[in-house]
């Protein structure tokens, strides 16, 4: 009996987990592979090549102009900006987010319901429109640069084509993962905390910050990792609203793949992105066991 | 209840079956060309006449078409490469012969075009729409109004423009208009003359507003930006919104490319591909498209061409810029990577 | 006095609900912007609406997106159909089980993207619909597979007892006792799942190929290629199509248990 449910568990599982091994778990396997090789005369992959981590290395050192071996800063730098580019997303995420979350854990059932609608709907709309609707507002013929020209008496402001375009771009994106999992974690909230914390002669801000915080704790972090991978990988925010001045992660493999036609390389950049992701991840963890009460 | 499963499934399977391998019979026609460079009505006309459906889609770059050649995925019967991928594309067999002097419109392509260096005897591709990369500019937006025909106003701008000017963001293409500038020959494989380039592309990235090649002809006509590293069919179509658009031939090098109709090798409908073609090289049809995405085609069809069009420089090149014409050529590998190195580092 | 109230929270929230609301009221209304350049106003007029419906191009490409979303989501909703079930009742190793379902939400789109055209090419798959079905079914499992198993988990396993008490077999119970019970479940997530497929851009940009350009691409090299009124026409409805549906999956997620 105690077998047969076992494998009657095991064929229920196996489309699923067929499918995920397939054609996630394999193509990941490959893609490490290929990083080891070079790429054919012909561009696309010499599949002969022996393994070698030349594409790695391509990352950090380059051959100057001048014969010379030298320390390449370009990666470096953009890996930098990547990871400091989804760090301010995350914490814009985590200022606007914070509040949201709280304030809808406190309505009726009702109200925390439509709350919920209205937060996830936007997550929910297409991506490329959802940047493509920032273009517009923040395009230099449009109204909102006309108004802030207005406002901003120190010369002419440009909204679109910068970093801050990218990060707005990017919150706007992301902000439900982080509203999302603060929301599930104030929902469990025991709020006769808080009353202890009051009756005990705290102000409304200190148990705020000593009583609700920490234990908002998981959440915060659940959030983190849900918008700074995302913002890692983003392609489509810099694509449009960067302006084509300073690429991230997710554009040097766009391009790679697509128009420089190098894939051993853009599938070593695919790895050191996992990498990083996987950093993050084990990072957060490690600390979050090392806070949790014992 | 249990049918609803049953249905889902046959569903599935029905649309799993969906793409099959087409049938050469079929009179149907996938065409790969680059986004908006050719008008959908026309698609229609034909179909008509012929009664070949043809089926869209869009690349951004001949990058783009070759990475998806490469890929494997490119089971089109009609594609748009220009004329410096050519050869390559011819070397590593992913061309299918034609023969399009066979055909029997060829008799109306222009002298110019009928023997190209890139396809000698033109076995491999047929004349679609040609045109020049040069520098657009509002001279509403400009002191004096009329700037000089050099690059040198793209390069290294009137204080008064800086901040509003717009790159194209094709490593080929800036990399070249540099290296016209420079005087350095076009696929150098110099060290030297790549620190050159980068050094010139740096000190002008911190004048540029921006480096796009997407939605350049409504960055132009709606003022956003003065100035537009751009071709001259975009300008045009710009032009025709906002008058006070110029064009500028840079004396020292106008890049100038040929567009071509090609057959990949793998195409599942070949002989569709050779009568679209055949179709596509008579007067009133290659004119149609000019007069609707204002690039100039490669028939003799002059007779054709719009009014609007005929007025403007931008398309309709006097003669005495002809010897400014320079046709970009296919570099070698290590021209490549040395290109791709500046890039990187112009773009890090 | 409430507990749950602390200052200026209120007011930052309908701020973010403003932020996240904006865009999306701009663009509607601009695709009723009858000036030829997108972003100057004029008047009012369905104009580009007719634009659109009456251009090929945009038909075959909406006509590819159902046919893509409704694939990917009908196969994603039966595998994760059946791996709910599966995980229904504790077993060793079902926690690896579940990251592992999870794992498309979690890695980067892009990265799976390419390792899935890396994949295809290698094995000389031709890109095109199957490969995009393929692909779209793998990342659309966990928004098909979460609600279906929050449906199970809150289902008390009593009525089917009771079934089985009364001498139905296994597959009659399921049928007629687990299956109604789970179907508002199942319809959120078939739902989900179908909204995902429906917007996704980046895996079909790689895998697509012949006559398969799907909306979101072609949205994407439409604002390459120039920013139109017709884009925003189309993304209006694309957005209105994407905010029904998800409405939909919500209001059966909350059907009384």
């Amino acid at each position: 009996m105690m077998q047969s449910a076992a494998v009657r568990q095991l064929v229920l599982l196996l489309p699923a987990l067929g499918v995920i091994v397939l054609l996630i778990g394999v193509p990941l396997g490959l893609m490490g592979w290929v990083s080891l090789l070079e790429k054919s005369a012909s561009a696309g992959v010499d599949w002969q090549a022996s393994p070698g981590a030349g594409n790695y290395l391509r990352l950090v050192w380059e051959e100057d102009f001048d014969g010379r071996m030298i320390l390449n800063p370009t990666y470096l730098v953009i890996f930098l900006r990547s990871v400091l580019q989804a760090a301010v997303t995350t914490l814009l995420c985590l200022v606007l987010g914070l509040p949201v979350a709280l304030w809808m854990a406190g309505l009726t059932r009702t109200g925390r319901m439509v709350m919920l609608l209205l937060v996830t709907i936007p997550f929910w709309t297409n991506l490329l429109v959802r940047n493509y609707a920032w273009l517009i507002i923040l395009r230099e013929d449009g109204w909102t640069t006309a108004v802030l020209n207005r406002l901003w008496p120190f010369g002419p402001v440009q909204l679109l084509y910068n970093d801050a375009a990218v990060a707005i771009g990017l919150t706007y994106s992301f902000l439900p993962f982080m509203i999302l999992p603060l929301y599930s974690v104030f929902e469990k909230f025991d709020w006769r905390l808080i009353e202890a914390a009051l009756d005990l002669g705290a102000t409304r801000r200190r148990a705020l910050r000593r009583v609700v915080l920490p234990l908002a704790l998981p959440g915060i972090v659940a959030g983190s990792l849900l918008v700074f991978i995302p913002c890692l990988g983003a392609f489509v925010t810099p694509a449009l609203l960067g302006g084509g001045k300073t690429a991230m992660l997710g554009n040097v493999i766009q391009a790679q793949f697509g128009p420089a036609r190098n894939w051993p390389f853009g599938a070593a950049v695919s790895i050191v992105l996992l990498a990083i992701m996987l950093a993050v991840m084990t990072a957060m963890a490690l600390w979050r066991s090392r806070r949790a009460p014992r | 209840m249990p049918s609803r499963p049953l249905i889902a499934a046959s569903l599935l399977s029905l649309s799993l079956a969906l793409p099959a391998p087409a049938q050469e019979a079929e009179k149907v026609l996938y065409f790969y060309n680059w986004t908006d460079y050719y008008p959908v009505e026309l698609l229609a006309k034909f179909t008509d006449e012929t009664g070949i459906e043809v089926i869209l889609d869009g690349y951004d770059s001949n990058e783009t078409l070759l990475a998806k050649l490469q890929a494997g995925g490119a089971a089109y019967d009609v594609i748009v490469p220009s004329d410096y991928v050519v050869p390559g594309m011819i070397a590593d067999g992913h061309l299918m012969k034609i023969d399009a002097p066979g055909l029997s419109n060829f008799v109306h392509v222009k002298e110019a075009f009928a023997d190209p260096d890139f396809d000698p005897g033109r076995q491999y591709t047929a004349p679609y729409l040609w045109g020049t990369t040069g520098i657009a500019y509002d001279s509403a937006q400009v002191a004096g109004a009329e700037l000089e025909q050099s690059w040198k106003v793209f390069f290294e701008p009137q204080p008064e423009m800086e901040g509003k000017i717009a790159a194209l963001d094709i490593s080929s293409e800036l990399i070249l208009a540099a290296s016209l500038y420079l005087g350095i020959p076009q696929c150098t494989e110099s060290n030297d003359d790549a620190k050159r380039i980068l050094e010139l592309l740096e000190a002008q990235k911190t004048k540029l507003k921006l480096y796009s090649a997407d939605s350049t002809v409504d960055r132009m006509a709606s003022g956003e930006v003065a100035m537009h590293h751009l071709w001259n069919g975009a300008t045009a179509r710009a032009t025709a919104q906002r008058d006070t658009i110029r064009y500028i031939y840079p004396v020292e090098g106008t890049p100038m490319f040929r567009d071509n109709f090609a057959v990949p090798v793998t195409a599942p409908h070949p002989e569709n591909a050779k009568i679209f073609i055949n179709w596509m090289m008579a007067p009133e049809n290659a004119a149609a498209v000019s007069n609707a995405i204002a690039y100039a085609n490669a028939i003799k069809s002059d007779e054709f061409l719009s009014d609007q069009w005929r007025g403007m420089e931008a398309i309709n090149m006097p003669d005495a810029f002809s010897g400014r014409l320079v046709a970009t050529q296919d570099c070698g590998p290590a021209a490549r990577e040395l290109q791709d190195r500046i890039w990187t580092r112009l773009k890090g | 006095m409430n507990l749950r109230r602390f200052p200026v929270m209120r007011e930052i929230s309908i701020a973010v609900l403003v932020f996240l609301y904006v865009p999306v009221i701009v663009l509607t209304v601009y695709s009723f912007n009858a000036n030829r350049t997108a972003t100057v106003w004029t008047h009012a007029s369905f104009d580009w609406y007719l634009r659109i419906l009456a251009n090929p191009s945009i038909r075959a490409a909406t006509w590819n997106s159902i046919v893509l979303a409704g694939t990917s989501a009908t196969a994603a909703t039966l595998i994760a159909l059946l791996a709910a079930l599966a995980t229904r009742r504790a077993f060793p190793g079902r926690d690896t089980t579940e990251t592992l379902l999870r794992l498309p939400l979690i890695l980067p789109e892009i990265v799976v993207a390419v390792a899935t055209l890396l994949l295809f090419v290698s094995l000389g798959v031709s890109l095109g619909l199957g490969a995009m079905i393929a692909a779209h079914t793998a990342f659309c499992i966990p928004f098909a597979y979460l609600p279906i198993r929050a449906r199970l988990d809150g289902m008390s396993g009593s009525y089917e007892e009771a079934a089985q008490d009364l001498y139905a077999d296994r597959f009659r119970t399921f049928r007629r006792v687990t299956m109604p019970l789970l179907w508002p479940g199942v319809m959120a997530g078939f739902t989900l799942a179908f909204v995902t497929s429906l917007d996704d851009f980046l895996t079909s940009f790689f895998l697509s190929g012949p006559g398969t350009t799907t909306l979101p691409v072609y949205i994407f090299s439409a604002i390459r290629a120039g920013i139109t009124p017709e884009i925003n026409a189309i993304s209006t409805v694309m957005l209105v199509i994407s905010i029904l549906l998800v409405s939909l999956s919500f209001f059966l997620g909350q059907l009384r248990r």
